[in-house]
């Protein structure tokens, strides 16, 4: 079994570009340029950067949700850049995703019930209702979510609560590899902390891989065992979250770094300009 | 006169007309002094946008002030009649608001919504008011002022959005601003600097600001004292020193452990103990909860 479970090498992706008759791509707009990524079995990988650095894009792509221009994508040693779809769907419960609006990624108008156990009957990790309903029910123990949220609708949950379904859902696929975007910002700080608990506790215990996409520095120390430093569509520094947090390499790292205000009196930081 | 705070809010009660008449503030004290930068932060759901909409004369309907008062220098802003009201709203208290893309009319160029005030509250001709945007516009930082007064919003980055509705919110020489949360929708770099330019524009003119955030870290970088809330309550008061470095309440404390820090790897992990809120059950009342 290879050490690494997701690699990307050289991948672009360009948004709007139209194909010519002759198949010749043409225009569109270039957001990855050439970026390297690879994300070993059982680690969180954290990929930070500020809005329009290609964070997301990355993430997207490393899941075949769009389309790379050049640069090849491996998922557990197979070339998965260009397989169609039908090839792909096989892989999906193996890479799931959480977002970052529960109530935008789950289907308002189901119950909670039907949101989980559909997928389990759907991938056939349960033979019938009953065994997917005994699922959801060890895990909610687990994520300290009430057995009563099963008969709501999203919209009648809290928003720790809606984030923590989300993760159950894929939690409860038993999937490899977990991308994770931005899922704790729209939270409160109380609320985020239990929610950062439960993904490092997935982690672990799952022994699952996963790509933690923030705009939030302190929330990647937090989770990831590595980090992706991106701008403009490029990777500026990747390393060991203890080495790039306190010793970073890059000069934008530096300024990104020096931009967060720390909760701690700190003469002069206002006024400090950092040189990129 | 200088002794005298500039805002004093005293007592100040509020509940929900549509939830049942559940609190939204209660029995809130609090204290602004001139040129001072106070912060007003709590989690979603503690009322420091209550506060500073109260403030601002526009509270929603559904929300009712049943107690207390708002004194700006010996005016009690609850029981001024609008039109003095109107008055000291934009001459004397201004406000950053939040999302610099909703803030702007997106219909009219950025000269027309800064020489507004200033021609009507100023009396400023179409030239003077020009030529006064234009040095505003300088003072934030903006470097080709020209350009951005004939831009529309839409035309300008969320940053320079932001500097412009600063330099809106200084154009009459207000003696109180209220900023609410006005960095929350912005990158971390483009914060840095806007903070800077808040901090800059208030100590340069003398004006007192109230900050609301949700961010202690914020908070620590630019606020000179702070008032923490919880589900409508004052639970803590003081210099940021005290408040942040030497917690008196065990809820600030368990607020500080629960956010993640870059320079500490094991922060952000330890969510606030179920005892932190039975205790601020039991002072506040059982129906205390941040949020619905």
């Amino acid at each position: 079994m290879p050490d690494k479970l997701l690699t990307a090498s050289g991948i672009e992706v360009t948004y709007g570009a139209t194909r010519g008759l002759l198949g010749k791509p043409g225009g569109g707009h270039k957001v990855l340029h050439g970026v390297d990524i690879d994300i070993r079995r059982g680690e969180t990988v954290g990929i930070v950067g500020e809005s329009g650095s290609g964070k997301t894009t990355l993430g997207r792509a490393l899941l075949r949700l769009v389309n790379v221009s050049a640069g090849t994508i491996h998922f557990d040693g197979k070339d998965i850049t260009d397989i169609p779809d039908a090839a792909l769907r096989p892989l999906r419960r193996r890479m799931q995703m959480i977002f970052q609006d529960p109530m935008a990624s789950l289907n308002p108008r189901h119950t909670i019930r039907r949101i989980l156990v559909e997928p389990l009957l759907l991938h056939r990790l349960a033979d019938d209702a009953r065994s997917a309903e005994r699922r959801i029910a060890a895990i909610f123990e687990r994520f300290m979510l009430p057995t009563a949220c099963l008969e709501r609708n999203p919209h009648e949950l809290s928003g720790g609560q809606r984030q923590r379904v989300g993760i159950a859902r894929a939690a409860l696929l038993e999937p490899d590899f977990v991308l994770a975007d931005e899922v704790v910002s729209g939270l409160d700080v109380s609320t985020q902390a239990q929610v950062l608990n439960l993904m490092k506790e997935l982690s672990r215990d799952l022994g699952l891989s996963m790509a933690f996409i923030s705009h939030d520095l302190s929330v990647i120390r937090a989770v990831c065992d590595r980090v992706y430093v991106m701008r403009h569509g490029t990777v500026v520094e990747h390393g060991l979250c203890d080495r790039v947090f306190t010793a970073p390499e890059n000069a934008y790292t530096r300024a990104l770094l020096d931009a967060i205000p720390l909760p701690r009196i700190e003469p002069g930081w206002l006024d400090r300009v950092a040189e990129v | 006169m200088s002794n005298l705070p500039l805002l004093s809010i005293n007592g100040l009660t509020a509940v929900s007309d549509r939830d049942g008449g559940a609190p939204i503030l209660r029995d809130v004290s609090l204290k602004v002094m001139r040129g001072e930068v106070l912060g007003l932060v709590g989690e979603s759901g503690a009322g420091k946008s209550t506060i500073a909409k109260a403030l601002l004369g526009i509270l929603p309907r559904t929300i009712r002030v049943t107690g207390g008062s708002v004194l700006f220098e010996d005016r009690d802003l609850l029981t001024l009649p609008s039109r003095t009201l109107r008055q000291i709203i934009g001459n004397e208290i201004a406000l950053i608001p939040q999302d610099p893309q909703t803030a702007l009319n997106p219909g009219r160029r950025i000269e027309a919504q800064l020489t507004d005030g200033l021609r009507m509250k100023r009396g400023m001709s179409v030239r003077q008011a020009h030529a006064r945007a234009i040095a505003l516009l300088e003072e934030v930082h903006i470097r080709d002022p020209l350009r951005v007064l004939k831009a529309y919003p839409h035309e300008l980055s969320g940053g320079m959005r932001q500097r412009v509705l600063i330099a809106a919110a200084f154009s009459l020489e207000p003696k109180l601003v209220v900023a609410d949360e006005p960095t929350t929708a912005l990158d971390v770099t483009v914060q840095k600097q806007i903070l800077r330019l808040i901090r800059g524009m208030q100590d340069k003119h003398g004006t007192a600001v109230i900050f609301v955030t949700h961010d202690l870290g914020v908070v620590a970088q630019i606020c000179d004292r702070v008032t923490l809330l919880y589900s409508g309550k004052v639970v803590e008061a003081g210099s940021c020193a005290d408040v942040l470095e030497r917690p008196a309440h065990a809820y600030t404390a368990a607020l500080l452990a629960a956010s993640p820090r870059y320079d500490r790897p094991d922060a952000g992990l330890t969510p606030v103990p179920q005892a932190v809120f039975d205790q601020l059950r039991r002072e506040i009342g059982t129906d205390a909860r941040p949020n619905a």
